[in-house]
């Protein structure tokens, strides 16, 4: 009799500890990436996570700036304009607050973006839509870059 | 001597215990079986089917697909009945995909898919599917999982023994059930014999796009003709078509038409009536019927009606057509994989007959007639049969194979699934079905490459399977592991409709040139705007036309001016996604219409004919992001002869205003 109780006990204590085990990870686990969050992040330095590793920027070009106002106009604009907040930021001077790679990246991988770098986050959190992804080829987000290097900010 | 026996003996208690373990699972049906089938057929979370399973949703007119072996339902693929759930038959680009000489019809009854094949094997390109009532043939593209075209088929009536492909889908056939007047008039019903017809239709299928076109319609005595496949192998060449009816009969069918001891298989060789119709043979005749075909480029379909056929009397084309007599009313006509057995499913016999490719030709060959039929020879039933299966069970429907040189046959009134030896015939295992099984299916059955590791069993009645739902309860598919020797059961889903027949496939054969969006840029619609700049209202007369695009998450234009009551306002809206998974809804309050439901890249149109005065609003119907509940708009509605000008705005601006 006194074992079989002894028994039951041991199981009960194996299923609670499995129970809390999970929950613990779980809770060790969020506060760390909270802690992460908040670490200050150079937006000129930060290139994003996506394809785009590089760039290397010359003297504007102007006919790859055409091609890119031509597809910003067909896969961009119905979400952003140049200087007024839409549905996206207004992105005259965005050349100036991000890096060349991390455009690219935000343009070409925007759901890892919005969901892992930390400036991407704060973007969604500000702005509640996601960006959308509009499958863009690598070239085409560059031609888009270029478009962007022709925007001045409005003084 | 004394070891060898010794480990003989080991061997033997070792192989009984492996043998009673397995024994043992077959026989119970509860405990460690159920345990075993459940996890056979758990596909788990974020994993993948190995087998898309297109099930027909008979009297439903659409077709379901299924993943196998989880028995998870994906997708309703609208084909010959509107749905308003994807506006199929609403909207006004697929409002042409039903039309047909009677107009336009919202319904059919869509039976036996059937899956296109290359070199006798499943290509996964198209699927092909009948529509029973107003005889059509639909075909599917498996990029899209779209209804893409539809033929009707005139001179015909209950297109039953439709729509299994040749071996290349050379050709999708179509056979008549009922035979009708040729050509259709007014005369009395009781005249029937010999002047009613029943017509075989081979439809050619263009290699590259899959382009429908009526090549020659063979016109056959009055019989009904119930289903048909494709020879294969050494056969290919060869259609098989089952007839029951041949008393002729015209009215109490169940009586008149089970007179005679002896149906006929027709087989017809269509490789010689080609030939014969590339050389000019045939007769054109005056015809009236629909050909609807869908461009994933003008996301729109148009309706044709064409107007001539080639008709080819049999007696014209001498040694293409003859006639296998086959025991009382055959319903499956099934072809093995290697092309040498004809399964005649008789289903009021005692019998299940296999005739043979190879006796039939020397038979042909030979001239060994029984006489004839309105010209046609009959062939002897003795010198051509391959064997028989003797009382294998009541009622045998339909006949699939598995490749490893078994069959598998339904039995409609005993209500089980019967495995069998083909060239042996023998019986080899039998398993029950809940209840009245129809067709059955293994993916690539109707093939000379089946993946025999499931069969499907389609059943008609469920009475105590499922929580009662009313007097109408679901009807039902079951799905047996047949890669044993005996068959197990191992799960039993609810399906839409009838689940009348059914063509599998492995998925990966689909999967990866399956689309995830339409590119704006390839968009043709006469009304597609592709950027929000263009987005415009346009009045002509008292039609508005709004050309209106939308993207997470609003619409562009969303307030509009000017719409007056007797308007006729056409919405033309194109989604400007271009990601996968991303498609919006629209709706307009009051409209006599559907939803639209709008893929990336994809234009689609709704009417609407405001009827009040007010200003009324418009929304998204599909939760495309966190702010969807905010993806609306207004029209304001004056009254007729208003001086409200047609004006449109996003956020208080002018549209094209960048």
């Amino acid at each position: 009799m006194k074992l079989k109780v002894f028994v039951l006990a041991g199981m009960v204590a194996l299923v609670a500890s499995c129970g809390s085990d999970g929950k613990k990870d779980d809770k060790s686990a969020q506060p760390q990436e909270e802690v992460k969050e908040a670490v200050e992040v150079d937006p000129m330095k930060d290139k994003g996570i996506g394809p785009v590793k590089s760039i290397t920027l010359g003297e504007i070009d102007q006919a790859m700036a055409d091609q890119g106002h031509e597809l910003f106009k067909a896969k961009c604009s119905a979400c952003h304009k140049e200087d007024k907040r839409f549905v996206g930021p207004a992105l005259a001077g965005v050349t100036e607050r991000r890096t060349p790679e991390w455009i690219m990246n935000m343009i070409l991988n925007p759901e890892v973006m919005v969901a892992e770098n930390p400036i991407a986050k704060q973007l969604l959190a500000e702005y509640l839509s996601p960006m959308a992804n509009q499958s863009l080829t690598e070239q085409e987000a560059r031609f888009v870059l270029e478009y962007f290097r022709t925007l001045k900010v409005a003084e | 001597m004394k070891t060898i026996f010794k480990s003989l003996l080991a061997l033997t208690i070792v192989s009984t215990i492996l043998s009673s373990c397995g024994n043992g699972g077959d026989k119970g049906k509860q405990g460690a079986l159920s345990g075993s089938a459940a996890e056979k057929v758990y596909v788990a979370p974020g994993e993948h089917d190995e087998f898309y399973a297109f099930v027909s949703g008979g009297f439903s007119g659409q077709l379901a697909v299924y993943g196998l072996p989880s028995g998870r339902l994906f997708k309703v693929i609208p084909v010959f009945s509107v749905d308003a759930e994807k506006a199929y038959g609403f909207n006004e680009e697929t409002k042409p995909m039903l039309n047909t000489s009677h107009g336009f019809i919202p319904w059919d009854d869509s039976h036996h898919p059937d899956i296109s094949q290359t070199a006798g094997e499943l290509d996964g390109r198209w699927v092909f599917i009948n529509g029973n009532n107003t005889p059509r043939i639909a075909k599917i593209d498996l990029t899209t999982f779209e209804t893409t075209e539809i033929i009707e088929i005139p001179n015909s009536a209950g297109n039953h023994s439709s729509s299994f492909v040749t071996e290349n889908t050379e050709y999708v056939v179509a056979g008549t059930r009922f035979s009708v007047p040729y050509p259709q008039r007014d005369m009395p019903i009781k005249e029937y014999k010999g002047n009613f017809k029943g017509a075989l239709t081979f439809i050619s299928v263009d290699p590259k796009d899959g382009t429908m076109d009526i090549k020659f319609q063979i016109m056959m005595p009055g019989f009904n003709y119930d289903l048909s496949h494709p020879g294969r192998g050494k056969s290919h060449g060869w259609f098989f078509f089952t007839t029951y009816n041949t008393e002729e009969a015209n009215s109490l069918l169940e009586v008149n038409a089970s007179q005679n001891d002896k149906d006929f298989i027709a087989a017809i060789n269509w490789k010689k009536i080609e030939e014969y119709v590339n050389n000019g043979g045939g007769t054109k005749a005056p015809t009236n019927y629909a050909h609807n075909v869908y461009s994933d480029e003008t996301h729109s379909a148009t309706s044709t009606m064409k107007k001539e056929i080639l008709i080819v009397n049999p007696s014209d084309v001498p040694g293409a057509i003859y006639f296998l007599p086959t025991p009382k009313s055959p319903h499956g006509c099934d072809v093995d994989p290697t092309g040498e057995y004809i399964i005649g499913n008789g289903k009021l016999a005692a019998e299940l007959t296999a005739h043979s490719f190879t006796k039939m030709l020397a038979a042909i060959e030979g001239k060994k007639f029984d006489g004839e039929a309105y010209g046609i020879p009959i062939l002897k039933y003795e010198d051509i049969l391959g064997g028989v299966v003797k009382q294998p069970g009541l009622g045998p429907l339909h006949t699939e194979f598995d490749g490893k040189g078994y069959a598998y046959t339904t039995f409609f009134i005993s209500s089980e699934v019967v495995k069998w030896k083909l060239g042996t015939w023998e019986v080899i295992d039998r398993k029950p079905t809940y209840y009245s099984v129809g067709h059955l299916m293994i993916p690539g059955g109707n093939s000379r490459k089946p993946f025999g590791k499931y069969v499907l069993a389609m059943n008609k009645i469920t009475k105590d399977r499922y929580i009662p739902t009313g007097p109408e309860v679901t009807q039902s598919a079951q799905l047996y592991d047949i890669t044993g020797e005996k068959m197990e059961l191992l799960l039993d889903f609810p399906t839409i409709g009838e689940p009348h027949y059914a063509a599998g496939i492995p998925a990966e054969l689909i999967k990866e040139r399956s689309k995830k969006i339409y590119k704006l840029e390839e968009n043709k619609h006469k009304y597609v705007v592709k950027t929000e700049a263009e987005s415009k209202v346009v009045r002509t007369g008292n039609e508005v036309h709004i050309y209106m695009t939308m993207i997470r998450s609003h619409f562009s234009p969303d307030n509009i001016e000017g719409v007056q009551v007797g308007d006729k306002v056409y919405f033309h809206v194109t989604n400007l996604e271009q990601d996968y998974d991303v498609p919006h809804g629209i709706a307009m309050i009051g409209a006599q219409t559907s939803e639209l439901l709008i893929m990336p890249g994809q234009t689609e149109t709704f009417v609407w004919e405001p009827k009040q005065v007010g200003v009324w609003p418009f929304y998204c119907t599909d939760f495309c992001s966190a702010l969807h509940q905010e993806m609306q708009g207004y029209v304001r509605v004056s009254p007729k002869g208003s001086n409200v000008p047609v004006t449109y705005t996003l956020d208080g601006d002018a549209i094209g205003a960048e």
